[in-house]
């Protein structure tokens, strides 16, 4: 994919929602990648937590379409290693947060199965539709 | 001595063993639960985005309940902790956002409600040394890895239970009760939390691996304080279930409220071990 970079994109309005979501500067991040090399859901991600972010900087929008914002389970590992103080999770709160407002829900009830409905604890259900549906 | 608990959704439904078994030991060591009246869902995630006012509601609310049951409420669920501390740490850091849910419960709540862990009053109220010498049924010989996931330490600003890379809360309490304790390089890794929800293969892979280093490092169970952790490692090696260790290879995925009851020579119906997946009972069997 041939990705354009501008610096109009980069102060523009998709940067600005991110931040002002997330509370986050995104050019804080220097890319070192401690947060992908720690990520223990990195294996099935198909954009590392780091690369999210250097797209997130550059507001590249078709990054929204990454998986790895809705399998990010929020374990502040990366947070507990950034060297720049950068809560990532945050930014993928963002990101989860503007994708549901333009399309919806990413996550229904039935799509879960009968068995793990009665099999999974109450905290698991109230957390994942807290994070996956508006 | 007695405490004012916060039992939360999961520890009345799914994890009433940990309940259970939490509330006898407390019993038995003279700091008894006294659940705090009216009680709802802490919301069991942490908001994360700064719009976060409707999710600070119900745990806020909890806060206040705290605050007129001597300004002080634990738990036993390492999410509805980690939960209550963090609303309990930004409340009191931002007054501003205080008095908006304030206005919004008409509700006082003062920002200064103490949240505690059952682990930490053990750690600084009874003391490892106390906790030992109450011990009838030392379980010496019983090799157990703690596990301690996510939530219980990160963020270590916020949370500050223990150092949240080399903690050592659960090891100690382990030690106390005399069990063999195993230290193994997964016991701040992710069990996959609420992946379990939209993604349960990532829980059941991750589970594989906790599980399998907790063996190879010879543990013949696994000790956590969070029911979701639990169920995230236990299930996945249910009997027929697809990714599960091989037949006589599984780990049984215990509360350390259970241990203890074992331990402290509290009767078996208290120990809450009939919810889980790969039976515990077997680790007790020669023991009186």
């Amino acid at each position: 994919m041939r990705t354009r970079i501008s610096a109009d994109l980069v102060r523009g309005e998709f940067v600005v929602q991110i931040e002002t979501i997330s509370g986050e500067n995104l050019l804080a991040c220097n890319q070192c990648g401690k947060c992908s090399a720690g990520c223990p859901v990195a294996f099935s991600m198909d954009l590392l937590p780091s690369q999210v972010l250097r797209l997130a900087q550059l507001g590249i929008e078709e990054m929204l379409g990454s998986q790895t914002i809705w399998t990010c389970a929020s374990c502040l590992t990366c947070v507990a290693r950034c060297p720049k103080g950068i809560d990532l999770p945050r930014i993928m709160e963002a990101l989860r947060q503007i994708t549901m407002e333009r399309g919806g829900n990413c996550l229904e009830v039935d799509q879960v199965s009968p068995e793990m409905m009665g099999e999974m604890p109450q905290l698991a259900l109230i957390g994942g539709f807290r994070k996956f549906t508006t | 001595m007695k405490f004012a608990y916060f039992p939360g959704c999961t520890l009345s439904t799914k994890a009433v063993g940990y309940d259970v078994s939490g509330r006898a030991v407390a019993a038995a060591l003279d700091m008894t639960f006294e659940e705090l009246p009216d009680w709802q869902c802490c919301g069991a995630t942490f908001p994360l985005a700064t719009n976060n006012t409707m999710a600070l509601i119900a745990p806020t609310r909890m806060l206040t309940r705290a605050q007129e049951a001597d300004n002080h409420v634990t738990t036993l669920c390492a999410i509805c902790y980690h939960v209550l501390k963090r609303t309990q740490v930004f409340l009191e850091r931002d007054p501003e956002a205080l008095e908006r849910i304030n206005w919004f419960t008409e509700e006082p709540y003062a920002g200064q409600a103490r949240v505690s862990h059952f682990l930490e009053l053990l750690r600084d109220e009874l003391g490892w040394e106390a906790l030992a010498e109450r011990v009838t049924h030392p379980l010496t010989g019983i090799k157990v890895a703690p596990y301690y996931g996510c939530l219980l330490l990160r963020p270590e600003n916020e949370i500050g239970l223990d150092d949240a890379d080399e903690p050592r809360i659960l090891h100690d309490c382990l030690a106390a009760l005399g069990c063999e304790v195993v230290d193994f390089p997964y016991k701040v890794e992710c069990c996959g939390s609420y992946l379990a929800v939209n993604k349960p293969e990532l829980p059941e892979k991750l589970s594989q691996e906790i599980v399998g280093s907790a063996r190879r490092h010879g543990a013949q169970a696994i000790v956590t304080a969070c029911p979701l952790c639990q169920f995230n490692l236990d299930y996945p090696q249910r009997p027929g279930g697809a990714k599960g260790a091989p037949a006589g290879d599984e780990l049984p995925v215990l509360y350390f409220t259970q241990l203890m009851a074992v331990a402290l020579g509290l009767k078996e119906d208290v120990w809450g071990m009939e919810g889980h997946y790969v039976d515990p009972s077997p680790l007790f069997d020669d023991r009186d």
